[in-house]
């Protein structure tokens, strides 16, 4: 009895799967072409990667001379790894980067607070504590730690810095732009708009350049601030004003009711804001947000041009290097890997709360 | 007075005069600053520097330049350059976004998760770290010309760059294009003709033939008129067709490919839409399914599509300035690059290279509120 019920679900899945082929791969004799040239392509795409990335690769040795023949030479990656993760921070001091790594993740533990309130807050400041301690803790100077100048910074530590400062600074200023855009006092908004328009109108590569080369004009003798601090205010300002873009989606669609509501029961401009309209606004757009984010880290990899070694950077100064020349792919391919992962897990996340938005709406 | 301290224009106003002031003591001491440092440094300010014999060389050139041109000269080939690999970008962009969207909406489960891959993959990848991959990795160490990789010794690719053959219009050529200017004057008369009298002419079928098998004439005429050279392999290198050097072509890959991916989002996006009723209406009304897509479903997809088109146009455009990196000798690598460095010029040179971006960006956004208002639906 029990072998026929099996032979049975064995029959009906078989079915099934025939079903799902039938419908998704073989409806019509086009659809059975397009298949198997889609089956080819496929199967060209896996064995060349297969071939090159693993099979064919060369993972053992220390030199160039380790690497011959087709494959990939990881030989490369696995040599230069410590500078592709730290730049040229020094070797014995790298423990602070690791600290201040996982302390990071320490800190997010308030965003998933019960109240929204309460996570903004907790979150708030947790993340500005930890932003002044990881910067003594990175910069050093103090305690005994050995300074390291920002010139020291490089790799995959450098571009989780600048995309940091970019995501926590774009935030406040994309909302007080937002705020601004949309207020109904004429100066404030034509500034705002002029600020915004100016800003996302421009490549960020040229606010890069103005900021590592008109910035020292600007500010007074003396005060000139070093390479990377320049990078952070571009970056900063960049983000801030396409966040503003997203934070003004959020707030037009806000019914009127709710302004209405709070102007009944007395509230000001701020309270108005700050308790009734920002919170439901920033919900709605939090999958707008996160692509800010990952469009901004994606951007971070623009500092190499004005000469600072984030991750792209020093796999580009490594691939330059006479001693390994030839193996720019394989630094290439790592590093667009670690990107790969970070932007693609941060696409998923946004999806999901897509989604759960969209529940929550219906 | 507390009731005026409570009041909310005089409040508003307060807030705007302190703004204000702010805003403009910030940039009163920017300006003051940069004239300290202008004039500590010996930098004359000023726009007389474009005049000047530039003294540099640039690799690629559309028009006229050497290195005894002036800086205006030279920024002018910068913003062509721009253009160009601009212009190429989206018409590739958009023919690999386009053909993508629809597979992504294939009934085909295979076609539809390669084109997935294809999407993830180049979205989720810095668009740098794409140029630099194609020109370091994949354009730079191709062979050199003798071992040039070929297509049917027309189209020969190595590492000076992609070699093609050049068309030479001969006299008759001219005659065609008089020919089919005629030819599209005439169809646009016979068009207004048409909506005025709709009954009159009944063979539009034939007309509509005609037309197409004239055109076709021109077009085979047009091919036999021109000669064509191909590149031929002289001593080093090759000569008599054109070529694309190796940063274009580098540039040109990436932005086309990555673009396509956005593109490829948005017309899926756009089709998807497009509700199933509108579909299911219009074949009910006994349009064929080619009507159907004619004139039910790609009149409101592209409602949807166009406007975050353009903004994709604008970002491939505004991301060639990507092309710094490799070199590639466009509008910032040339003007805020090497201009910049020769005359010291920050304030003038930057101020010149936004300016030029931001114009575009306005153009365009002043096109989608254009757009966007006629297309709004009316009732």
């Amino acid at each position: 009895m029990t072998t026929v019920s099996k032979n049975r679900s064995v029959l009906r899945s078989a079915n099934v799967a025939w079903n799902w082929l039938r419908v998704n791969l073989l409806a019509s004799p086009i659809q059975i072409i397009l298949s198997m040239g889609a089956l080819y392509v496929l199967y060209l795409i896996v064995s060349f990667v297969l071939r090159w990335a693993v099979l064919d690769a060369h993972w053992s040795g220390d030199s160039r001379q380790d690497c011959d023949g087709f494959g990939a030479c990881w030989v490369f990656v696995k040599v230069r790894l410590p500078q592709f993760l730290y730049g040229f921070y020094p070797e014995a001091q790298r423990w602070r980067v690791n600290v201040a790594l996982l302390v990071c993740s320490v800190t997010l533990l308030p965003l998933f607070a019960r109240s929204l309130v309460r996570r903004l807050a907790w979150g708030l400041l947790a993340v500005s504590c930890y932003a002044a301690a990881a910067f003594v803790l990175l910069h050093g100077g103090i305690f005994d730690l050995p300074p390291v100048e920002t010139h020291l910074w490089g790799g995959l530590m450098l571009t989780l810095v600048v995309s940091g400062v970019g995501i926590l600074g774009s935030l406040p200023v994309g909302i007080l732009l937002a705020l601004g855009r949309r207020s109904d006092l004429p100066v404030i908004q034509a500034l705002s708009v002029a600020f915004i328009e100016v800003v996302r109108g421009v490549p960020l590569v040229t606010l890069l350049f103005m900021a590592s080369t008109m910035l020292p004009f600007f500010l007074p003798e003396g005060a000139s601030p070093d390479k990377l601090i320049r990078a952070l205010i571009g970056i900063t300002l960049f983000a801030g004003a396409n966040m503003a873009e997203v934070v003004r989606g959020g707030l037009q669609a806000i019914p009127k009711g709710q302004f209405e509501a709070s102007a009944a029961l007395g509230l000001g401009y701020w309270k108005t804001m700050g308790f009734v309209v920002l919170p439901q606004a920033l919900r709605v757009v939090i999958p707008g947000i996160l692509n800010t984010f990952i469009s901004l880290l994606k951007d971070t990899t623009l500092v190499l041009i004005i000469g600072l070694f984030d991750l792209l950077g020093m796999v580009q100064a490594a691939a330059t290097d006479p001693r390994w020349l030839g193996f720019a792919l394989e630094g290439y391919v790592f590093a667009g890997l670690v990107f790969w992962v970070l932007c693609f897990s941060m696409s998923r996340v946004s999806m999901a709360l897509e989604r759960k938005l969209r529940f929550a709406k219906s | 007075m507390p009731s005026l301290w409570y009041n909310a224009r005089v409040r508003g106003f307060l807030a705007q005069i302190l703004t204000l002031s702010g805003a403009i003591a910030v940039l009163g001491l920017i300006v003051h600053n940069t004239v300290t440092h202008l004039s500590d440094r010996g930098i004359v300010s000023g726009f007389d520097f474009l005049g000047s014999t530039a003294g540099f060389g640039i690799i690629s050139h559309l028009i006229e330049y050497s290195e005894a041109s002036t800086y205006a000269r030279a920024f002018v080939v910068g913003l062509l350059n721009t253009c160009l690999v601009a212009v190429l970008g989206i018409l590739g962009a958009t023919t690999i976004g386009f053909a993508l969207g629809v597979a992504r909406l294939s009934t085909n489960a295979l076609v539809r998760s390669l084109t997935t891959l294809y999407v993830e993959t180049l979205r989720n990848v810095p668009l740098l770290l794409q140029i630099l991959l194609w020109y370091f990795a994949i354009l730079v160490p191709l062979p050199g010309p003798r071992q040039s990789l070929t297509v049917g010794g027309l189209f020969f690719l190595n590492n000076r760059g992609l070699y093609f053959p050049r068309p030479v219009f001969e006299a008759g050529f001219w005659w065609v294009m008089v020919a089919l200017a005629l030819l599209a004057a005439t169809v646009v008369a016979w068009q207004q003709w048409h909506r005025r009298h709709p009954r009159r002419l009944s063979q539009t079928g034939l007309v509509k033939v005609l037309m197409a098998s004239s055109l076709l004439i021109l077009g085979y005429a047009a091919f036999v008129f021109t000669a064509w050279r191909r590149p031929e392999l002289h001593g080093f290198n090759y000569s008599g067709g054109w070529v694309l050097i190796p940063e274009f072509v580098a540039l040109w890959i990436a932005l086309a490919t990555y673009t396509a991916a956005y593109i490829a989002e948005i017309v899926r996006a756009g089709i998807q839409s497009v509700s199933p009723g509108q579909r299911e209406a219009a074949l009910a009304l006994g349009l064929n399914p080619a009507q159907t897509l004619r004139f039910v479903i790609i009149p409101q997809a592209l409602r949807v599509i166009i406007p975050p088109l353009c903004g994709q146009y604008l970002n491939l455009t505004k991301n060639s300035s990507l092309g710094v990196a490799i070199a590639y000798p466009e509008l910032v690598s040339v003007f805020a690059g090497t201009v910049l460095n020769q005359t010291g010029q920050a304030i003038e040179v930057i101020g010149i290279t936004m300016a030029v971006y931001l114009a575009l960006s306005l153009t365009i956004s002043l096109f989608m509120n254009w757009y966007n208002h006629r297309m709004a639906l009316k009732g």
